[in-house]
């Protein structure tokens, strides 16, 4: 049985020092207001307890001032708490415009990856030393949770939407993945590791071992299905105007042809592909048929990396 | 034929079975569900003994993971629906309330009658549910495992919390037409005990909150059994929804949890200090506050859900306001025993020990608000190791130190003192150790719900479990002496621990009228000033003995 040597995990990303700053600052408060009103607790059973002929101040019912003063510092207490926490979370959640796009989907009970290269893997995750990385995550059955204590990084893996997690790791290793949200029976085996490579080992391993047999990349993998799936009969400015051109696409702002106005991000061109009914553009026939149930989740995001490589307006 | 009179209460009254399970005396009734939860207690634990001892090795040693699964969904769902949510309400408020105010029962007796049955068939069916192959989903019912994926009895297990909901709805209703219609002339609003302002607040709540998870669990079964889509995104629906419906009751229903043990741990605070409780006003209003400001606030379980990020920012800032009319409770009641004249016996020693594990509990509550602790720590073990000290250190502690405050109230038995001291001291050690290692695996990473674990967490689990069964021995030893103290226990006095409030002027155990005559309240709750309050040997009716 190995004994823990810490009660912090290992700080491994340029957030990791932030938490545990955060996480101190809170110890330290929780523990001046235990050790005060456990200090005081035992000091008032000991002085007051009713054998002792101790004075004993007249009866005090209630006092104002003390009241105002005991409500007043736990409530600046906890507002630098909020403030803090809500800086440091902010970050957390808005990653870097630079970042690397890993795609990750979660499924009952494996995580797989694909890299920008091209190269997939599963449970397990390699990355860059010192270089952002976005995770794009949805799950094709129940809600997952993609979890790396290491990073202090956690975020729910949905169907149905894609949602999002970064990182920038700090330290070379292999560092543990789990799955936080119970998913199932084998929930707690839908567990793999992080292993952080330095840049151009990390650029190696992207390209796979042998070169010959490089897998596409998502956005020609998009391009491959986009082809073969038929989509250019009539999305494509060449054939006609069947469908919208899918050149600009990508967060611009489209008119439905109910009068609302979307943004094409990622989830309107899922819902579009998946449901093309619900949000139909203005000037275009509802004549697209739906594609439920011939694309799983990493095909759908693959097409996705497709739509967005062909710029943004 | 008098003397005959005087001894005839609530438990000689009458002694057929029928009499029991028909009795309109919110005093039977009272009886009546401590039996059936303490049951489901024990049906609980023995759940959490079997996946301690499970978790002792990281991998698999005595069971499957759809065993562990299964177990920890039973332990969950049993000590929340069918122990936790009705302990201190449906037992000791059932029982104490109408003596509390000085009326002969509540409000409506057969609707009290009705909710214990109510209650007893959505347990039923949650027992069905465990026989028949358990459920799988955890208590937190999360779609769309649970509405899709789940193999399991869910359908079975949700229609017995929807129905047993039905029961906690008709005490909620029963309390708060009781206190505003049936207080004993002279007993003002802020003359209440504080037991009887919690149990307020706490009904209020569930009025609101318990019809928002009976629908939300009935649409998780429409779902599953007609795939109407609702949760699931591959019928068209939202799994996200599920959480924001699910935790507009969950949250407040920790409050359901805690605020009635909050006002068993003034009554006895005040009692074993012969004081006043300090800022009684105060106290009193912050039941209210904690009982509105804890609807706004599910948010902060989601904060990782994909829900926004600025929605998340509001119910942070919101469950850090929440914490301060709980912090002002804590100051108010260790000011109370400032210049008090402080007795150590059980019931107090349970205060107490509330007193230190609900401020530990409350503090990391702190740390889970604070987003980006909550992001690494959401679903670890430090989530399970702070809601069990609320839960466990707060109203269990709040449970038994009030069952032994009113045991000789309720039963007409003394316990063995010196053992119920002991028995705290045990619990209290047994507890901690079970579940402060659980805050560091947490911060550590371990995720909760894990079957299988990496072996460095071991340490800290072995710990735990090494705790909860010291903490099996205290329940036991606490079994063993109440049920000695039941067939062979010395007579109770009609007020053992000499304590103000309206609940010691009549005998142990009151009659089934509650009062031979119907009292007049001169005195607030707490009037320990005023020695005339808390005389032991007078009858009532003895006036003589001021």
């Amino acid at each position: 049985m190995k004994m823990p040597l810490a009660f912090l995990p290992e700080q491994a990303s340029t957030l990791a020092r932030d938490v545990d700053m955060l996480y101190l600052f809170l110890i330290g408060v929780s523990m001046f207001f235990t050790i005060l009103i456990g200090g005081l607790i035992i000091y008032f059973v000991i002085r007051y307890r009713r054998r002792s002929d101790a004075d004993r101040p007249a009866p005090l019912h209630g006092n104002k001032l003390l009241e105002v003063v005991w409500t007043t510092i736990p409530l600046v207490l906890v507002m630098i708490m909020f403030f803090w926490g809500a800086a440091v979370f902010y970050k957390q959640f808005r990653p870097p415009a630079d970042a690397m796009e890993i795609l990750v989907t979660g499924k009952q009970w494996m995580w797989k990856m694909q890299h920008p290269s091209g190269r997939s893997e599963i449970n397990d995750l390699h990355v860059p030393l010192g270089r952002p990385v976005k995770l794009t995550m949805t799950s094709e059955d129940v809600i997952h949770s993609f979890y790396i204590p290491a990073f202090r990084a956690k975020m729910d893996v949905v169907p149905g939407r894609y949602t999002s997690l970064w990182f920038e790791p700090t330290k070379e290793g292999s560092f543990h993945l789990f799955c936080a949200e119970y998913c199932g029976a084998e929930h707690s085996l839908m567990k793999g590791w992080v292993h952080v490579l330095p840049e151009d080992e990390y650029e190696e391993w992207a390209r796979g071992e042998d070169p010959d047999l490089a897998e596409l990349t998502p956005v020609e993998a998009g391009e491959r299905l986009f082809t073969e799936l038929g989509c250019l009969a009539c999305h494509n400015p060449a054939s006609g105007t069947m469908g919208p051109d899918m050149t600009g696409l990508y967060m611009s702002n489209v008119e439905l042809d109910d009068g609302r106005t979307v943004v094409a991000d990622e989830e309107y061109i899922r819902q579009s592909i998946l449901e093309p009914m619900a949000k139909v553009t203005k000037g275009y026939q509802p004549i697209m048929p739906t594609y439920r149930g011939q694309l799983d989740e990493t095909q759908l995001m693959q097409i996705i990396a497709y739509i967005r490589s062909l710029g943004t307006e | 034929m008098s003397a005959q009179a005087k001894q005839e209460n609530y438990l000689n009254a009458k002694h057929t079975v029928a009499s029991w399970l028909f009795s309109l005396d919110h005093k039977r009734i009272a009886l009546l569900y401590l039996l059936t939860i303490l049951l489901f207690f024990v049906l609980g634990g023995i759940a959490a003994m079997l996946f301690r001892v499970e978790l002792l090795t990281p991998g698999p040693a005595v069971m499957e993971s759809e065993t562990y699964n299964r177990l920890f969904t039973m332990h969950g769902i049993t000590m929340i629906f069918f122990f936790l949510i009705p302990s201190i309400p449906a037992v000791l408020g059932n029982f104490l309330l109408p003596i509390m105010l000085g009326a002969k029962d509540l409000a409506f007796p057969r609707l009290n009658l009705a909710s214990w049955y109510v209650f007893t068939f959505g347990g039923l069916l949650g027992l069905g549910a465990i026989i028949f192959g358990g459920v799988d989903t955890g208590w937190t019912f999360y779609t769309p495992y649970s509405s899709t994926y789940a193999n399991s009895q869910v359908i079975l297990a949700a229609l017995g919390i929807f129905i047993a909901g039905f029961a906690s709805i008709m005490t909620g209703l029963n309390f708060i037409v009781t206190i505003h219609k049936m207080r004993a002339p002279g007993l003002t609003w802020f003359r209440l005990p504080l037991f009887v302002w919690s149990h307020y607040a706490t009904s209020i709540i569930i009025i609101l909150g318990t019809p928002v998870v009976a629908i939300t669990i009935l649409l998780v079964a429409i779902e599953r059994i007609f795939e109407v889509g609702i949760f699931d995104p591959a019928l068209g629906g939202d799994p996200v929804l599920f959480q924001h419906l699910f935790w507009f009751y969950s949250h407040p229903a920790v409050y359901i949890m805690i605020l009635p043990g909050m006002g068993v741990i003034s009554e006895i605070i005040a009692c074993f200090s012969r004081k006043r409780i300090f800022g009684y006003p105060v106290v009193a209003l912050s039941s209210l506050a904690i009982a509105i400001l804890g609807f706004f606030v599910w948010g902060h379980h989601m904060f990782v859900s994909s829900q926004s990020m600025y929605a998340g920012m509001i119910f942070s800032i919101l469950s850090f306001l929440v914490a301060i009319p709980s912090a002002i409770k804590v100051f108010n009641w260790v000011a109370t025993m400032y210049g008090g004249s402080v007795k150590l016996d059980t019931p107090m020693l349970y205060a107490l020990g509330f007193l230190g594990l609900f401020i530990i509990g409350g503090l990391t509550g702190l740390f889970l608000a604070t987003m980006a602790v909550n992001v690494h720590v959401h679903d670890t073990y430090f989530v399970v190791a702070h809601f069990h000290y609320v839960m466990v250190g707060g109203m269990v502690m709040a449970f038994f130190g009030g069952l032994h405050f009113w045991w000789p109230k309720i039963t007409g038995k003394l316990f063995p003192e010196l053992l119920g001291r002991i028995t705290v001291v045990i619990i209290f050690i047994g507890f901690n150790l079970t579940f402060f290692p659980q805050f560091i695996v947490g911060y550590l990473g371990m995720p909760r719900r894990y079957h299988i674990y990496p072996e460095e967490f071991q340490f800290l689990h072995v710990l735990s479990t090494a705790g909860a069964s010291v903490l099996a021995i205290g329940y036991m030893l606490m079994a063993v002496y109440l049920l000695y103290s039941l067939v062979l226990g010395p007579k109770a006095s009609r007020n053992p621990w000499k304590a103000a409030g309206l609940e010691w002027t009549t005998p142990s155990p009151p009659p089934t009228h509650n009062f031979s005559e119907p009292p007049v309240v001169k005195f607030e709750a707490y009037a320990y000033d005023e020695e005339e309050v808390y005389q032991d040997d007078a009858e009532p009716g003895d006036k003589g003995h001021g």
